[in-house]
This record gives structure tokens, sequence and C-alpha cells, in this order.
């Protein structure tokens, strides 16, 4: 195990030295630059800017004074376009909400997507199996940015029950957190059906029936570990990609996350923001693969 | 899944015991909540330049006039006592308030604008808008480095709180100028506090270190989530500031907005799109503003490629758009341009654009394609915004239709779109622009030979000495017949056309008054009250 640890952590430090190496030079090779604008910068300003901001340097110069910074000094950069912002404050003061979003959301979509596949893996070809699948495929082919003016425009502005958007009222989580939540959830009700109806099939199953084990038993005490292996290696990203924010669901519903700052990031070309976010998510997904790897490893004796 | 609406709606009732919507509670308290589309690059005047940054500027800081709330061209006294020219309008006295103050409850005196001025136009400080203080005599030689002495430039400080400003020629106009927040000041005790006077990102602008000179002082400020402002103590004129405060929230999803507005969330939002103009048209007339707004929708042609080079062939493709049907089925409140400033004050532009498919189709024949015979496939580039593609695809049909000429249309993302703009990588682009300042200078400059906005390849020595003329011009009725013949110039030769000119939709709660409709949208918030309204059936 602490083998299987220690190649997986190597690991994970390479694809982040990858990952990072090649955003930093992607994006440079991006048209424009931050100072690209709707009204002309004055050239003879823009060489200021760029001198200052350290745009004038060869890129090689420029990569190594990047990875010199953030190694040695924990410095990942600040903002061109906000002067005197670092890109630290911006991940450190969006973060914390995208991932209060994201466990409430990944709340929602466990407690209702596991069940429902399960349920219908044990119904199976009846009604309630039907519908189970029917709904986790509108869950999976409506966007975001369908389910959730529908849910504002319902429970907002037909029902007066909640606030369309905002982030300030204890219950102006709640549309956010189902709009990402259901679609989540239709993900891992289908894949839990499909890994529980796998179980369901084996041998061992048949035979703890044959020994007269009650349905709900079996259920949760035979077939369910196994049954959730699918769901458990499609959780990991998930968790990543919800915690880390969307944007899509944070404009839908105006949230300070970290989401906007990966699309805006690249409109306003902020060269180290967007390093610094595809090294924060880069970091995120390595984790919570390891951490997907080792429950699976929990789950199913044959990988141990 | 299934239990999970139950769920929900056993909790609708608890949830649903609000009485009262955030707008009404708002309203009591005297604080203003308004859509302001994004988040300010910053709280220090000096290093922004857009429109939303301006919004927040207007209540935090207060410069040499005001906007007046009902007059475009009204320049109430703002933190001077007088403004007063000399007979060539060249030479500028300025009294200052000795009232003025700092929301640290110090004086605001000459040496602040001084130093605020020098700052803007220090090189190394690299301010993006310093080129709205080149009216002042030699700025622009210091702001390039032609001159290392701010001494060099025209202001001279007379006394605490006088001195006098010394302009590149006549300015009539200075007043409307100084309305700018370019020309706002800053505190240098509390800059100087946190760095140089060319430091860049200043920590003085962050909200615990903000000091400002407007009707309001900052509260509270939270990144993409709103920006608080309250009423300042210390400003000259607090007794006659209604609101308490205004809070700011930066919602970049204009339909977010709108449901914000429906919901009680918000007093005023910072725009409609056409389909919540026309939603509203039907469901709530009173609470929608249909204004005009000083911009121009335009479609720039690169005059360095054939057969653009041709002016007959640009005359003939502006003269092919049906401006009226663009207005009314693309935009909502926008009206067809016949020039390219909008109508301001006294100046009314040269009708240079129409819609005469005739005479386009015969000067493209002329220009050797009849019938749009062997023209070639042009791209028009777009980014994708807003109404950018309806507008783009209704003029490729046009020209299809009344000069047998097919274009492709090129949409791409934002800044790369940008770029092929500035480095001029294009044939024909979509664009718009919005003035700073109402004269029509601010439309106009901008299509000299080298200016960095013209960027059409365009230049015309005939349109630039007009031009030249009108800057030694001080007699304003002569100024403007200069710039009138220098936009007659700038139409028939059709380095771009424009389109529309711009309008500016957006939803008003009834709570909200003194907010009338202003071309710069600059409305001063010390004029607005919230009157609660009684609670709707």
């Amino acid at each position: 195990m602490p083998k299987l640890l220690l190649s997986r952590f190597l690991q994970g430090l390479l694809t982040l030295f990858v990952l990072v190496t090649i955003t930093f030079f992607l994006v440079r090779a991006m048209p424009g630059s931050p100072y690209t604008g709707e009204k002309a910068m004055p050239k003879h300003i823009e060489a200021e800017k760029m001198a200052v901001m350290g745009l004038d340097q060869p890129w090689p110069v420029q990569y190594g004074r990047y990875f010199t910074n953030l190694i040695l000094r924990q410095d990942m950069g600040f903002m061109y376009g906000k002067e005197g912002v670092q890109v630290s404050e911006i991940i450190s003061e969006s973060f914390p909400v995208s991932l209060s979003l994201g466990l409430a959301s990944m709340g929602i979509a466990l407690l209702v997507g596991i069940p429902a596949g399960v349920i219908a893996a044990v119904r199976k070809n009846t009604p309630t199996d039907f519908a189970c699948l029917s709904l986790a495929m509108v869950g999976i082919c409506l966007p975001s940015f369908v389910i959730g003016p529908l849910l504002a425009v319902f429970f907002g502005l037909k029902l007066q029950a909640l606030n369309v958007a905002g982030w300030a009222s204890p219950t102006d989580w709640i549309l956010p957190a189902v709009t990402l939540g259901m679609i989540n959830a239709a993900y891992l009700a289908r894949l839990s059906r499909g890994g529980m109806l796998d179980i369901l099939n084996q041998d061992y199953i048949r035979t703890a029936k044959a020994k007269g084990v009650p349905g709900a038993r079996i259920v949760i005490r035979h077939a369910l570990r196994g049954g959730l292996i699918p769901a458990v290696a499609f959780i990991g990203p998930a968790f990543a990609g919800m915690i880390s924010g969307s944007f899509v669901i944070e404009t839908i519903f105006q949230i300070p996350g970290m989401g906007q700052h990966f699309i805006n990031a690249v409109t306003d070309k902020e060269y180290f923001l967007i390093q610094g976010l595809v090294l924060f998510y880069g970091f995120l997904i390595v984790a919570v693969n390891l951490l997907a790897d080792l429950a699976q490893i929990a789950l199913n004796p044959r990988m141990r | 899944m299934q239990r999970l609406p139950l769920i929900l709606a056993l909790c609708l009732p608890l949830l649903s015991c609000q009485k009262e919507s955030q707008v009404e509670a708002a309203a009591r308290e005297g604080i203003l909540l308004i859509g302001n589309a994004a988040d300010p690059k910053s709280l220090d005047l000096q290093v922004v330049s857009g429109v939303i940054e301006s919004n927040v500027m207007r209540a935090l800081y207060e410069g040499l006039v005001q906007f007046h709330a009902t007059e475009d061209l009204g320049t109430p006294p703002g933190a001077a006592l007088s403004v007063t020219p000399d007979e060539t309008y060249t030479v500028w006295t300025v009294k200052l308030r000795p009232d003025a103050k700092w929301s640290d409850g110090m004086p605001v005196t000459a040496e602040d604008f001084r130093f605020s001025y020098e700052r803007i136009l220090t090189p190394a400080f690299g301010a993006k808008y310093a080129e709205m203080l080149y009216f002042l005599k030699g700025a622009e030689d210091f702001n390039k480095r032609v001159t290392p002495d701010f001494s060099s430039v025209g202001f001279k400080i007379t006394g605490s709180h006088g001195f006098v400003l010394t302009l590149r020629g006549p300015t009539p106009f200075l007043p409307e100028i100084l309305k700018h927040y370019t020309w706002y000041p800053v505190p240098k005790h509390q800059v100087l506090k946190f760095g140089e006077i060319d430091t860049v990102g200043n920590a003085w602008s962050r909200a615990e270190n903000l000091v400002s000179n407007g009707p309001f002082r900052i509260k509270s400020y939270r990144r993409n989530h709103h920006i608080e402002v309250e009423r300042n103590p210390h400003y000259w004129n607090a007794g006659n500031v209604h609101l308490e405060g205004i809070r700011f929230l930066p919602i970049t999803n204009t339909f977010t907005e709108a449901r914000m507005f429906r919901n009680g969330q918000l007093h005023i939002t910072n725009t409609a799109a056409p389909e919540v103009v026309d939603l509203m048209k039907k469901e709530d007339p009173a609470s929608l503003r249909q204004e005009p707004y000083l911009g121009t929708v335009l479609y720039r042609y690169n005059n360095n490629v054939e057969p653009l080079d041709d002016v007959r062939v640009r005359r003939a493709l502006s003269l092919a758009i049906d401006r009226q049907a663009i207005a009314d089925s693309v935009f909502r409140g926008f009206e067809p341009a016949y020039g390219m400033t909008p109508p301001m004050g006294d100046y009314d532009p040269p009708r240079g654009v129409s819609f005469d498919p005739e005479e386009a189709k015969k000067l493209l024949a002329e220009a050797g394609f009849p019938g749009g015979e062997d023209f070639p496939r042009l791209k028009i580039l777009i980014a994708s915004r807003e109404t950018n593609a309806a507008l783009a695809t209704a003029i490729q049909a046009m020209w299809r239709e009344h000069l047998g000429v097919e274009m492709e249309i090129d949409n791409k993302e934002w800044t790369a779109y940008m770029a092929a703009m500035q480095d001029m990588d294009y044939e024909i682009i979509g664009g718009g622009w919005i003035g700073d300042y109402i004269d029509p200078l601010t439309f106009l400059e901008m299509w000299t030979a080298g200016n960095g906005n013209n960027r059409t390849g365009w230049e015309s020595e005939p349109f630039g000495a007009k031009l030249r003329e009108s800057f030694q011009a001080n007699e304003p009725t002569e100024r403007f017949r200069l710039l009138h013949e220098a936009e007659v110039i700038l139409l028939e030769d059709s380095p771009m056309t424009p389109i529309a000119w711009w309008g500016k939709n957006y939803l008003i709660h009834p709570s909200v008054k003194g907010w009338e409709p202003l071309l710069l949208d600059n409305h001063p918030f010390t004029n607005v009250r919230l009157i609660p309204q009684p609670p709707q059936r």
C-alpha cells in the first residue's frame, strides 16, 4: 500500500508539472494579450504595462520566473486586469463557495442517485425501473442552463418561496445545489443500476437467495459493495468538478464561486489565473482519483 | 428521486413566510439595489476604463463639476465652486470648495488635484485612460516621455484651493470633459501611504484602505458578490444626499438579472435583453425604460484589401443596409443611424448614410461588379455576444438581396476578435463605439490617421485638417460647423458604416425616483430617492 501511494504521488507530481507547462505555453500562444480591449490601449501605455508585468520578456524567461516563484515562494502570480490582486486571493476567496455548493450538490446526487439506481436494479423492468431510468435520462439530457432557470422561475417567481439568484440568505444554496446535484444524480443512478444488475446476476447472490437470505439483506450486505464500483469510479472526478465550481450554475444563480474564473480568465487573458486554476484543478483531480482508487480497493477485494 | 419534490414541497411553506421583498425592505432602509454587470477591475479610478467602474466611481468620488440629474449638458458644481474660462476657452481658473473633504475628514486641496493629474499622466504608472487628460497643454508629451517633468504640463497651483488649467487649444466643452472620472481627484495622503506615485497595484484602493471625496464611501466589498457604499458624513453636501447607501451587484447574466428584478431583488437592472424587453412590454410595461444612449453600432471595412479599397464598393455596401429594419427587428429601442455621431445638444450629424438599393447597385456596377458578379466572397468577422450574430445575419442577407454579393460570417472568441481588429486581420468587422463625453469629438477623433481606435487603414488629410481646425475654434457654432464638415468627409469616404445609435433598455422599480433619461447614463446618485410603494395585491 505505501508503495502504491508513493508511486501515485510521484505520478501526480509529474502530471501537474506537465499540465502547468503545457498550459503556460498554450495560453501565451492565444491571440491577443491581457491588454487587448475594445478601446485600444495607446501603444506607449501598452509597452509600459508589458514591461512592468514582465510580459516583454521571452517565454523561457517568463517560464523560469513563474516556476521559481511558484516553488520557492508559493507565489502563483498576479492579475493583469485587476492590478494589485493576487491569483491566490482569487482562488482562496472563491473556492470555499464552490466547495460548500459542491458538497451540498454531491450530497443530493448521492442521496438521490444511488438509491434510485439500486431500486431500479432491484425492480428491474417494472414501472419503478422505467420511471427511474426515464428521469435519469431527462437529467442527463437537460443541461443545467435549462434546469436552473426553470427551477428559479418555478420556485422563485411562481411560488415566491426562494430567491431566484444570489448568495446571501441561507436558503440561496438550495436551487443551485439541486440543479447541480440532479444532473450528477442522473449519472449516478444509471451507473449504480448497471453495476447492481451485474452483481445481482452473480452466482453468489443466487446462492444467498437459495439459502433464504432476505432480499433487503442481500442487496445491502452482499450486492451493494460490488454494485457501486462503477459509481465510485465516477464520483471521484465528478466530485472534483463539482467543488471547483460551474460557470453556468454560477452565472445563472449569481454565485461568487470559482467556476466563472475558468471562463473569464481565458477571455481576459489572465495568464497567471489560468495557470493557477489549472494547477489547482489538476491537483484536485489527482487527489480525488487517488481517493477513488483507494475506495475501489476497499470495495473490491480482488483489487487488493 | 421521486421523493425530493415532496420533501421540497413540504419545506416551502417554511421558506415562503418572508413577507417583504428585498427591494421593499431596502427601499424602507434607503438602500438602492442596482445591477452592475460585472465586478469592477479596481476601485482606483485612475487605473480603470470601463462603464461598470464608472458607476461605482460616481458614487465614491466627485470631480470639479457633477453630472446633472436631468440635463445632459448640465454641469452643477462639484468639488469646485467655480471653473471659469478666459475669452479663448484655453485657460481655465478653478476655485475649489473650501468645505470639500475626503471621507477620512482631510480637506480636498489643489495639491490633491495636481498629484492626481501627475499620477494619471506618469508613464510608468501606465494609466489606460491617460489620453483623457491630453486636453491639458503638454500632457501628451509628458505621458509619452517626451518631457520628463510635470511642470511642463498646463497645471499651476495658485493657492491651497485654487489652480489654473492651461489647455492645448480652445476647449469650450471642457466642463463636459471634467465630468469624466479620469479628471476626479485621488487622496494624495492615502495613495502615498501605500506606495509611490507610480506604484502599480497600490493597496490604497483596497476596500479597507479606500478614501474618497464623493457622496458615498465604501462600506463593504466582496469580489463577484457585491459592493456596498454608505453615505459619506464628510461630504460637503451630505445633507442633500437622500439615499443611505447603494448596493452594486455584479450580475453578468442578463436573464438572471431580469429574474432577480421580477423577484423583487433589484431596484434597477443594468440592461434588459431584447427577449426581456418583449416580455416586459406585455407583463409590466411601467417598469421598462427604453432611452437613447451615447453609442453607435458600426461595421468597419478594411480599407487596405480589395475590393474594399474602392470607395464605390464601400458606399454601395453602406447603401444596401436597411437600418430601419435592423433597428426594429434586431435591436429593441435603438435608432437607425444616419451619421457616425448620435444627435447631441446642438449638434445634428450630416445625413451621410441611407438605404438606397438602386444607387447601391449602380455604384457596385461602376466599381466593376454588376449584379455582384465576380465579387469576392468576403468574411464578416464578429464576436458572438448579444445580438451580434443576428445583426451579421441580417446584413449578410441584405447584401445578398440588394447587391447579389455573398459574404461569410466568421464568429470568433472575444479577444481573438479584438486582436484581429487591432491587427487589421479582417475584411469586414462588426463593432461599436460608446462616447466618453457629450461632444461630437469623441465620435470623430478616433478616425484620424494613426489613432488606435481607427482600425480601418483609412487616412484622410482633409478630415484631419478639419479636426485640427476645430481644435483652434473657440466659437462653439463655428466648432460644430467644422466638426460637421469633417463628418461629411468621413461618411462620404465610408471607411466604415454606422448602423444604429445605441439605446439603453433596462428595468426600474417604481419606488426609485430621480432617475431620468440621460444620454451618457451617468446618473448622479445624490438625486436618487427611494419612496416605498404600497404593497401590491
